[in-house]
């Protein structure tokens, strides 16, 4: 067992714990946004930083999903500091996502009442990678990928061509956090990238080849039964749920 | 070609060198670094080879890596004279070899001549840009060619590796390199001892070393300039940081725009594996390291140290948050230790002359020398090595020779993009770690850029707040929304449309930036804008308030205009204005079109009458 100081309050955490997964456990909380508890961390959307210091050596930011807890570890994990951090970062998540409720309620929730800059297209993306790493992570089959680099990152499948991959089983959907991209995103022509809702029968432009009914289904079993009864070869999502 | 059995087979064979037939001729080196190539140095090697047949002159024409003075280039060197030739053509080949062979006279403008005393400097080494430099990375540069091991091993290559294989324990390497109080030259400086006592100290049996050698900086070249001109340096570090370490497999991540340094580089490996200095049992001594190069696309986020091993991995190269450090789970979760190509190069000069004897250079805090590829409104550009803690100044005007065309120096950006400027006012600020920190700039990685009066520095910081922009990787947020709120801030300020918030913003911005990035590109990223606003504050403020660019530089905030009572009426810059923005007619005084003028500054540049002025 790791003993650590969190807002001045001794601590134990367990063996290769991070000091979010600390916090938590000790009821101290910690705003996220790319973390997900079954996922490993990523550290992109730096909503969870906190201040970390190594006495003597003077205090410095780090996301706390991806900070392993060190003993004699000193963490202030709501210090003027972080809380001005969290606050700018979740102006600029804003910039492009000013569209979304849900992003809206994160910023207000930690002081954000303006944003100062805004995106030309507010495409609500905001690239936390959840829909990539689970994909990768849980459904294990890397369907869809983050492409490019800076401003023009896009989630996509690999090389931008229709992925086989693919089995539809909507994981990517579901986990989203902006709460713009809905199922009708995916089975949709608009799938979880910019453009508009499209007609009655699309292909997903995230994998192109599942050809769904564009209405809107609400869980994934739900998916799953619309998927058995649209959906042949070659990518057949029932058969592979029942791996 | 056998392999070497043992360091005394090394030394047999240098000394062999030495006794050839041959090897104290008259020498002529042409410059080959990708600079003076440019400029034709492969056609002046040709001519000098033809005009050395033809003569049937004793005489060895050499193409070597890159000397230094690029402004001057191509540069010839005789040997062993050190006579100095700048700026030569092919056709100067028969006064060249004359010159190397009989001693005979040269054209005046084949010389060096000091701008500020006239004189010509024949000899290279009382040449002001060299004689204040102390050249110990770089010193065999402009005498090898790099192609060449035997070369290499004549000025006493692999001796340092051969030394430390055959008489030190990895911990006597380790505790040399930390006496010499090297620190890393990538730019962060940490101290390259420690870095590998703790890799060493790492459980596991698989470790890795890695030359990072993805230098991006715009105008930056020293590592390159090694790379191309002394491979087998690099090498030679490798494989004593490998021998301390306990690595047997190193990498040298190279980017692909650098073609000439890869082929050396590929060049060199083969030798020395074919020499028995690379592969398994080097030496004889048991120890076995191999070197393996991998291609660069071009990222600039690839020279961040997670990023790169996730590169070589064959990953998207993004940096991964840290700790783990690489030292603890590096390069496929392996302990990794990653030095630039300039640390590197250092280590066989500190395992062959001891640790004092690096340690007696410097400051305190800051041993050794520093390479500088020093660029911009500079008169002599080119590569520097010069010791820590000198000062700017000296840096500036006594190696770079000061700031062409009359003009006033303005500021100096130190470390890139990643770094910060500094303002006259601190031209003697000596070069070390501490001193540039306090000033908030970096030693950074080497590359120095000088501004003169007519660079405007809102511009300035708005070019490098692009780059890192534009190079920004995207994974986290601070970096990938707050470089491009920082940067339309700027370019809105450059346009004319800056507002009174702006400068605050920019701070805001700034500061959360450089502490809540994921990587070192993200946390430097904001420093040319920090450092500008610290020290030329007043540029902001005429370009946000007053509307103006007192270095009339910004499209936005300038008109140009003819003055009528110097205006001739010659129809020169009316002819020559691409958006036909200048009316008149012959003998008539023209003017400008401020609505159609695209302040491309054309005819200004064209009239003899000095009559274009910008308001």
């Amino acid at each position: 067992m790791i003993q650590l100081t969190i807002d001045d309050q001794l601590v134990t955490a367990a063996e290769g714990r991070t000091l979010l997964e600390a916090c938590r456990e000790n009821g101290i909380a910690v705003p996220t946004l790319c973390h997900h508890p079954a996922l490993r961390p990523y550290g992109g959307c730096r909503l969870c930083v906190v201040e970390v210091a190594q006495p003597p050596r003077p205090a410095r930011l780090a996301a706390a999903c991806a900070y392993p807890c060190e003993p004699g570890l000193v963490v202030r994990t709501n210090s003027e500091a972080v809380q001005r951090s969290r606050r700018l970062t979740a102006e600029l998540l804003l910039a492009g996502a000013y569209r979304s409720p849900e992003m809206w309620a994160l910023a207000r929730s930690l002081g954000v009442t303006q944003v100062r800059f805004q995106l030309p297209e507010a495409e609500s993306c905001v690239l936390c990678g959840l829909c990539v790493r689970a994909c990768q992570e849980i459904v294990g089959v890397s369907a869809i990928s983050l492409i490019r680099r800076g401003m023009a990152k896009q989630v996509s499948p690999p090389f931008e061509i229709a992925s086989a991959a693919c089995i539809g089983c909507g994981t990517c959907v579901l986990i989203c956090p902006t709460g713009v991209l809905h199922l009708e995103d995916v089975i949709g022509y608009r799938s979880a990238h910019p453009g508009g809702v499209g007609s009655e029968r699309e292909y997903c432009q995230v994998c192109s080849d599942l050809d769904l009914s564009p209405h809107f289904v609400e869980t994934p079993e739900a998916l799953l039964a619309e998927a058995r009864r649209l959906s042949p070869a070659p990518a057949d999502p029932a058969g592979v749920s029942q791996d | 070609m056998t392999k070497l059995a043992d360091p005394a087979a090394l030394e047999a064979w240098r000394a062999a060198l030495a006794a050839e037939d041959g090897h104290d001729r008259p020498t002529l080196t042409v410059c080959g670094g990708t600079g003076c190539r440019v400029y034709g140095s492969e056609r002046v090697c040709a001519a000098l080879q033809a005009e050395s047949a033809r003569r049937g002159a004793d005489l060895t024409v050499k193409v070597t890596g890159c000397h230094g003075f690029c402004e001057r280039g191509p540069l010839v060197v005789s040997h062993p004279q050190r006579r100095m030739f700048t700026r030569v053509k092919p056709e100067d080949a028969r006064e060249l070899v004359s010159a190397a062979v009989d001693g005979g006279p040269v054209a005046d403008r084949l010389l060096y001549t000091d701008p500020q005393t006239g004189a010509r400097i024949p000899i290279e080494t009382d040449v002001p840009f060299y004689k204040h430099q102390r050249r110990l990375v770089l010193d065999l540069n402009g005498a090898l060619d790099p192609l060449r091991l035997d070369d290499y091993v004549a000025a006493g290559g692999y001796a340092a590796l051969a030394k430390a294989l055959a008489t030190m324990t990895p911990e006597d390497v380790i505790a040399t390199v930390k006496a010499s109080g090297l620190r890393g030259r990538g730019g962060a400086g940490f101290p390259t001892g420690v870095k590998w006592e703790t890799c060493r100290r790492q459980p596991g049996d698989v470790k890795y070393v890695i030359c990072n050698a993805d230098e991006g900086d715009p105008g930056a070249y020293m590592d390159r300039s090694i790379m191309e001109g002394n491979p087998h340096r690099v090498l030679e570090g490798m494989l004593i940081g490998a021998y301390a370490i306990g690595a047997r497999q190193g990498f040298v991540y190279i980017r692909n725009e650098y073609p000439l340094a890869v082929k050396h580089l590929r060049a060199a490996i083969a030798q020395a594996e074919a020499r028995g200095l690379l592969g398994e049992n080097i030496l004889g001594t048991g120890f076995s390291f191999r070197v393996s190069v991998r291609l660069g696309s071009g990222a600039f986020v690839c020279g961040e140290e997670t990023a790169l091993m996730a590169s070589i991995e064959g990953r998207v190269g993004e940096p991964r948050p840290r700790p783990p450090y690489p030292v603890e789970a590096g390069l496929w979760g392996k302990p990794t230790n990653i030095n630039n190509v300039k640390s590197w190069a250092a280590v066989p000069l500190i395992i062959a002359n001891g640790a004092e004897w690096y340690a007696a250079l410097g400051t305190p805090t800051s041993k050794g020398t520093l390479i500088f590829s020093v660029v911009g409104k500079i008169n002599n550009t080119g590569l520097v090595e010069v010791p820590l803690g000198i000062s700017l100044r000296r840096l500036i005007f006594d190696i770079g020779g000061g700031i062409p065309n009359g003009k006033q120096f303005k500021a100096a950006q130190i470390g890139g993009p990643s770094g910060g400027c500094i303002p006259a006012e601190h031209l003697d600020t000596p070069i070390d770690y501490e001193s540039l920190a306090a000033l908030g700039a970096i030693v950074g990685s080497g590359g120095l850029v000088v501004a003169d009066e007519d660079t405007c520095m809102v511009d300035f910081a708005r070019y490098f707040m692009q780059f890192t922009q534009e190079e920004s990787c995207g994974k986290c947020v601070p970096c990938r929304v707050g470089t491009k709120a920082m940067l339309a801030t700027l370019e809105r300020i450059c346009a004319g449309q800056g507002e009174p918030g702006d400068v605050d913003y920019l701070f805001e911005l700034g500061e959360t930036i450089k502490r809540s990035s994921l990587c070192g590109l993200g946390q430097t990223a904001p420093n040319p804008v920090l450092s500008t606003l610290r020290h030329f504050r007043a540029e902001y403020d005429a370009h946000i308030l007053h509307k103006t660019c007192p270095a009339r530089v910004c499209k936005g905030l300038i008109t140009y205009r003819i003055l009528p009572e110097k205006c001739t009426g010659c129809m020169v810059c009316l002819r020559n204005c691409a958006v036909g923005a200048i009316h008149g007619a012959k003998q008539q005084v023209h003017s400008i079109d401020p609505a159609v003028c695209t302040r491309c500054g054309l005819c200004q540049s064209l009239c003899k009458f000095d009559a274009v002025v910008v308001n």
